[in-house]
């Protein structure tokens, strides 16, 4: 294996060795290499397969901007991931990486077959190439294409990680922590401010860390990096946060920090998060993040070893790894004669500089001249060769009229490109700044901010290390300032500046047809500058519609360093300029993120709240099964020994009908209503008159919404002249009481009314069945339960096993019942009491389940299951439970507008299907005839069906236009396999006379 | 996410503590049986959804529980103040003078 590691150049720690694999080949690494410049000291360049056409690729960045380099990473343990990029990821001992996207193998991939084919991938291939039959396109096209393109493959198994996150203010916040951002947080540090300064690579230093040879203030620049990371690290008010990408900038400098902490061990700390979230409100904030290199488009600028010029003076400067042997250097832009220069004196052959200007600063050329680097100036690059790594270049002279002259091939084993560099502005434009084209920098800038917020150095377009430290310094004291800290900025003097100038590259001239011409845009999602002009040849002009036609900018790199040269491109095939043209919208996350990190502690036990009653710990005890109502665990059903849940439900049901059950309602929402205008109060709330209702009794109460349509009912005790126990639905709870208090609040301030909220203060125990009486009579003191006393509907305070009970004598099962609220505290105390008494009655817990089949054999109704939103209270048979004379309640108004009293709106009813054995599916589609041809008209659903084993067949409540005059008709309810006959009936089915609830 | 100042609590608190509660300024007719289809009609479903200045309700729902208005730029999202529920809808001046006092604020 070749070592192209250059003695006495870079910053990795040569005295420890990292080993690591790629693709089962073990490689040495040091430490403080990444795997992209791990894998380029030893040779390696091609490491990856493209997303569409399998064309073999390299790296082509030395950043977070890699479009190219993405491979598939074993960190040990489990812990995998696709897609990461190499020129992020630090090598550590046991490191395990492979490339992805290929088959059988990396050098000879089936799947590049696509590339010989591409003519028939061009823009839009998925709309124009597999229209026909179209029968194929779902069992044939689509499963074919998607398993042909793509990149690395997702892990199937559970993420070991953990993933942790925290809250922050700070005065400054300073995103990136090159000469820019090192000077804004040195100033903003020295004046007194709390400063976090994050920086999304291992080391802070940005560009300073590949430029050695520069210095600053007289010290040669690390020896300035070392001093600076000393004096911040030597503030207590500065927090530094290194592996931290500012991925997303919101409204009222609200910031989300990603913090990369185990990804870099080889032994991950026991129960160490992977990743932390910050969630970041500064005062201030400073956006210092740089700007990233534009590839050029010319035709094989993709091969393996074609490369930017600055990556590869990083690889030279930070890793002291040579990027090949003999290189050539094609640029626009001066910063790649500095790539040139470095090179050479490292003892790389540089086998020419391409510039494709007509004029270069004449101080490049000397310089080139004096390292006797052939220059080419004026020429462009038409064409590359090579199968898995550039071989060679093919060089052209373009005359001063435009004119592309006799082609000359020069062999090479890398090609360096610059086509200028692009300010990151990603995070300014997140929070709406605008953006303003600089015609002589070709490049959009910062506009007009929405936040307090600077921009400083190669981020808002100033290049240059002293232009950088100078920014920086100015922002830094000057978002300091802001921030209420006196700062008065530093003053850098630099030696060893880059030459700087230089324009943006169009696509490069050639004398071969542009139309064939493989010359990639954006590298990641394969999209050539041809399918971009063949986009706006088929119509496509607003940059937005060009970027989703062709994906150009979509991939995962979001167009880092595509997006300009795509607006080129289709600038110049639309002929009109850039910004006529614009600019897609950035949106977060700045580089890609993993679920882990946005998903936090909240996975898991942890992923929501689970509400849990005084009670669930018995049922968990007792063998329940569980589900989930809204927050809420509830008891399902408590099955016994090898019995499933239609046995359980049935054995269940009968114990209620038959003697006695016991339910735990704790989740019922309670909300207590108070004060001398609470019965008026009422009046408004709810449909039902209440004035006359006397304490110590209860009402089915029906809750609308102004629209007139059903939110919520419950039964509702008076206890007092001044005072009601208000029950809604489990889920509707919050809703309910949000409800109240806006009307409370806002529309009858002058009402003395106080709401409160009482869910959790209560334990209800339903204790339902014809021994229901028999049980209890004993364990309560102060009320007298004799049916004359204490009848269906009645309410009263007073005692039971000794401690204070609201018993309530209501029924959601048609049965002799009880709801027993007694102090939260006590719940399971009295339900273990009772419990233990009910054994002589063959007492039986019962779930949710249950209590469903029960109440919907008495045609009770359940707010949200069978009432969708669109129910008045008469479409669902409650037009009872309307106080007719009252003169408004909330929803009164819209009861009477004409849509509300129309003949054939859905009603509520019963279904009897003719086979008893059939049970509905809850939310079938009913038809009137079943042999109407499809589409069929639908008159309505299935809202509930369960098997009633009282009954011994199945029972279903539905909706159904004009259901109630279609009593005895027969509807029909076609499935996949079949059509289900049913005959409509009315909603109660077992006990139409109520005898049984005064049992 | 935003910072949302409760015109109750006197204070900045971020967004998650507060619900959003639609338009303000649309009052509850006293007697809604005296208006007719379309009046009713406009007052449960037509709101102005303008581009810019919005007038809303917000309630302080994990904070001291209260309904209180406020004055927000559906393009920039940003706040210009916001005022207690039943205050009259603020002027011109009075939102303008209530946003630059913000911005004066360090």
């Amino acid at each position: 294996m070749t070592n192209f590691r250059i003695a006495g150049k870079g910053r990795v720690n040569r005295s420890r060795q990292i080993r690591f694999t790629f693709d089962g080949v073990d490689y040495a690494g040091c430490e403080g290499d990444t795997l992209a410049s791990a894998l380029l000291a030893n040779g390696v360049h091609l490491v990856g397969r493209s997303f569409k056409y399998h064309r073999p690729r390299g790296v082509l960045t030395a950043g977070s901007e890699e479009p190219n380099a993405l491979v598939g990473t074993d960190r040990g343990n489990g812990r995998s991931e696709p897609n990461t990029r190499a020129t992020v990821l630090e090598v550590f001992d046991g490191l395990k990486t492979e490339s992805q996207n290929r088959w059988p193998s990396l050098t000879r991939d089936i799947g590049a077959v696509n590339d010989a084919l591409s003519m028939l991938f061009s823009a839009g291939f998925y709309y124009k190439t597999f229209m026909w039959p179209k029968s194929f396109w779902d069992k044939v096209y689509e499963p074919v294409i998607r398993n042909a393109a793509g990149l690395g493959k997702a892990p199937t198994a559970p993420d070991p990680d953990t993933y942790a996150s925290r809250f922050a203010h700070c005065d400054v916040l300073v995103v990136g922590g090159g000469a820019a951002g090192l000077a804004a947080a040195l100033e903003a540090g020295r004046s007194g401010a709390s400063v976090i300064l994050c920086d999304e690579q291992a080391e802070l230093g940005g560009s300073l860390l590949s430029e050695p040879a520069a210095e600053i203030n007289g010290q040669l620049a690390w020896d300035w990096l070392e001093d600076a990371n000393a004096a911040l690290a030597a503030m207590p008010n500065v927090t530094v946060l290194p592996r931290t990408t500012a991925i997303g900038y919101y409204h009222q400098n609200f910031v989300g920090l990603c913090q990369r902490l185990t990804d870099h061990l080889a032994i991950v700390p026991e129960g160490a998060p992977r990743e932390r979230m910050w969630k970041l409100r500064a005062k201030q904030v400073v956006l210092a993040q740089g700007a990233i290199e534009k590839p050029l488009v010319f035709a094989g600028n993709d091969r393996p070893g074609v490369m930017l010029a600055g990556a590869a003076r990083t690889y030279l400067n930070r890793y002291g790894v040579k990027v090949g042997n003999r290189v050539v250097v094609v640029t626009t832009h001066d910063s790649a004669w500095h790539a040139a220069f470095d090179l050479a004196q490292a003892g790389v052959e540089v086998a020419a500089i391409v510039d494709v200007r007509g004029t270069v600063p004449s101080q490049l050329a000397a310089a080139a001249d004096a390292l006797r680097i052939r220059t080419l100036i004026g020429w462009t690059v038409t064409g590359t060769k090579g199968r898995l790594r550039v071989s060679s270049v093919r060089v052209n002279p373009v005359t001063n009229g435009g004119k592309v002259g006799a082609a000359e091939t020069i062999a090479c084993d890398a090609l360096l490109m610059s086509g200028g560099w692009t300010p990151s502005v990603h995070l300014f434009s997140h929070t709406q700044g605008s953006l303003t084209w600089n015609e002589d920098g070709q490049m959009f800038l910062p506009g007009r901010g929405m936040e307090e917020c600077r921009l400083a150095g190669a981020g808002k377009g100033r290049f240059g290390l002293k232009a950088a430290f100078e920014d920086g310094a100015a922002a830094g004291a000057a978002a300091a300032a802001d921030a209420g800290f006196g700062a008065e900025p530093a003053v850098y003097h630099v030696e060893g500046e880059l030459s700087f100038t230089g324009v943006t590259g169009r696509e490069l001239p050639t004398d071969r047809d542009p139309g064939h011409a493989k010359a990639f845009v954006d590298f990641q999602n394969d999209v050539m500058a041809k399918d971009i002009r063949l986009a706006v040849r088929e119509g496509f002009k607003s940059i937005e519609h060009i970027k989703r036609y062709t994906t150009t900018g979509m991939a995962t790199d979001q167009g880092k360093t595509s997006n300009i040269n795509g607006l080129a491109v289709a600038s110049d095939a639309l002929k009109r300029p850039i910004p006529a043209v614009g600019l897609t919208t950035f949106r977060p996350p700045y580089t890609p993120t993993s679920f882990g990190t946005f998903a936090g502690y909240n996975k898991g036990a942890l992923f929501e709240v689970t509400r849990k009653t005084p009670i669930d710990a018995w049922a968990e005890e007792n063998g329940a099964a569980f589900e989930p109502v809204s927050l809420w665990r509830r008891a399902w059903y408590f099955p016994q020994v090898g019995e499933d849940m239609h046995a359980a439900v049935a054995r269940e049901c009968k114990a209620v009908r038959s003697s006695l059950g016991i339910f735990d309602a704790s989740t019922l929402g309670k909300i207590e209503i108070v004060g001398p205008d609470a019965a008026e109060f009422m009046n408004r709330m709810y449909t039902n008159a209440w004035t006359k209702l006397a304490p110590g009794r209860c009402r089915y109460g029906l809750l609308l919404g102004e629209d007139g349509f059903i939110r919520d009912d419950g039964v509702i005790g008076r206890l007092a002249h001044d005072r009601f126990h208000v029950t809604t639905s489990t889920g509707g709870a919050a809703r309910v009481l949000n409800m109240m208090e806006d009307y409370l609040q806002t529309e009858w301030p002058d009402l003395k009314v106080w709401l409160t909220s009482t869910t959790e203060q209560w334990s209800v125990i339903a204790l339902q069945g014809p021994n229901a009486r028999k049980l209890i009579e004993p364990f309560v003191e102060g009320i007298d339960l004799s049916e004359g006393a204490f009848p269906h509907m009645a309410v009263a305070t007073g005692k039971i096993c000794g401690v204070p009970t609201r018993l309530f004598r209501v029924s959601f099962t048609g049965e002799l019942g009880f709801e027993i609220n007694v102090p939260a505290r006590y719940g399971r105390a009295v339900w273990e009491r009772l419990f233990e008494a009910g054994q002589r009655f063959g007492i039986t817990p019962y779930g949710t389940e249950t209590m469903h089949v029960l109440r919907a054999e008495k045609g009770y109704i359940i707010v949200g299951q069978d009432t969708d939103g669109t129910l008045t209270p008469d479409d669902a048979g409650l037009g009872w439970a309307i106080g007719k004379t009252k003169p408004d309640f909330v929803g009164k108004r819209s009861l009477s507008r004409p849509d509300m009293l129309a003949k054939d709106r859905k009603q509520l009813v019963g279904l009897l299907t003719t086979d008893p054995k059939t049970v509905l599916e809850e939310g079938a589609q009913i038809v009137l005839d079943p042999n109407q041809p499809v589409p069929m008209k639908m008159v309505g659903h299935v809202t509930s069906s369960y098997w009633s084993a009282e009954l011994g067949r199945s029972i279903a409540l539905a909706v159904i236009q004009g259901g109630r005059s279609l009593q005895g008709q027969t509807v029909h309810v076609p499935m996949p396999d079949t059509v289900h006959a049913a005959t409509i009936t009315g909603m109660v089915f077992v006990d139409p006379e109520n005898t049984r609830l005064s049992a | 996410m935003l910072l949302i100042r409760c015109p109750y609590c006197e204070a900045e608190r971020p967004e998650v503590e507060f619900t959003y509660a639609g338009e303000a300024h649309i009052a509850r007719p006293a007697d809604p049986s005296a208006l007719s289809d379309d009046d009713w009609r406009d007052f449960l479903f037509i709101r102005t959804n303008p581009r810019g200045r919005h007038f809303e309700r917000w309630r302080h729902m994990h904070g001291c529980g209260r309904f209180f208005n406020a004055v927000r730029d559906t393009v920039t999202d940003k706040f210009a103040m916001t005022y207690k529920a039943g205050a009259p809808r603020p002027s011109d001046e009075e939102i303008a003078l209530a946003a630059s006092v913000k911005e004066a604020r360090p």
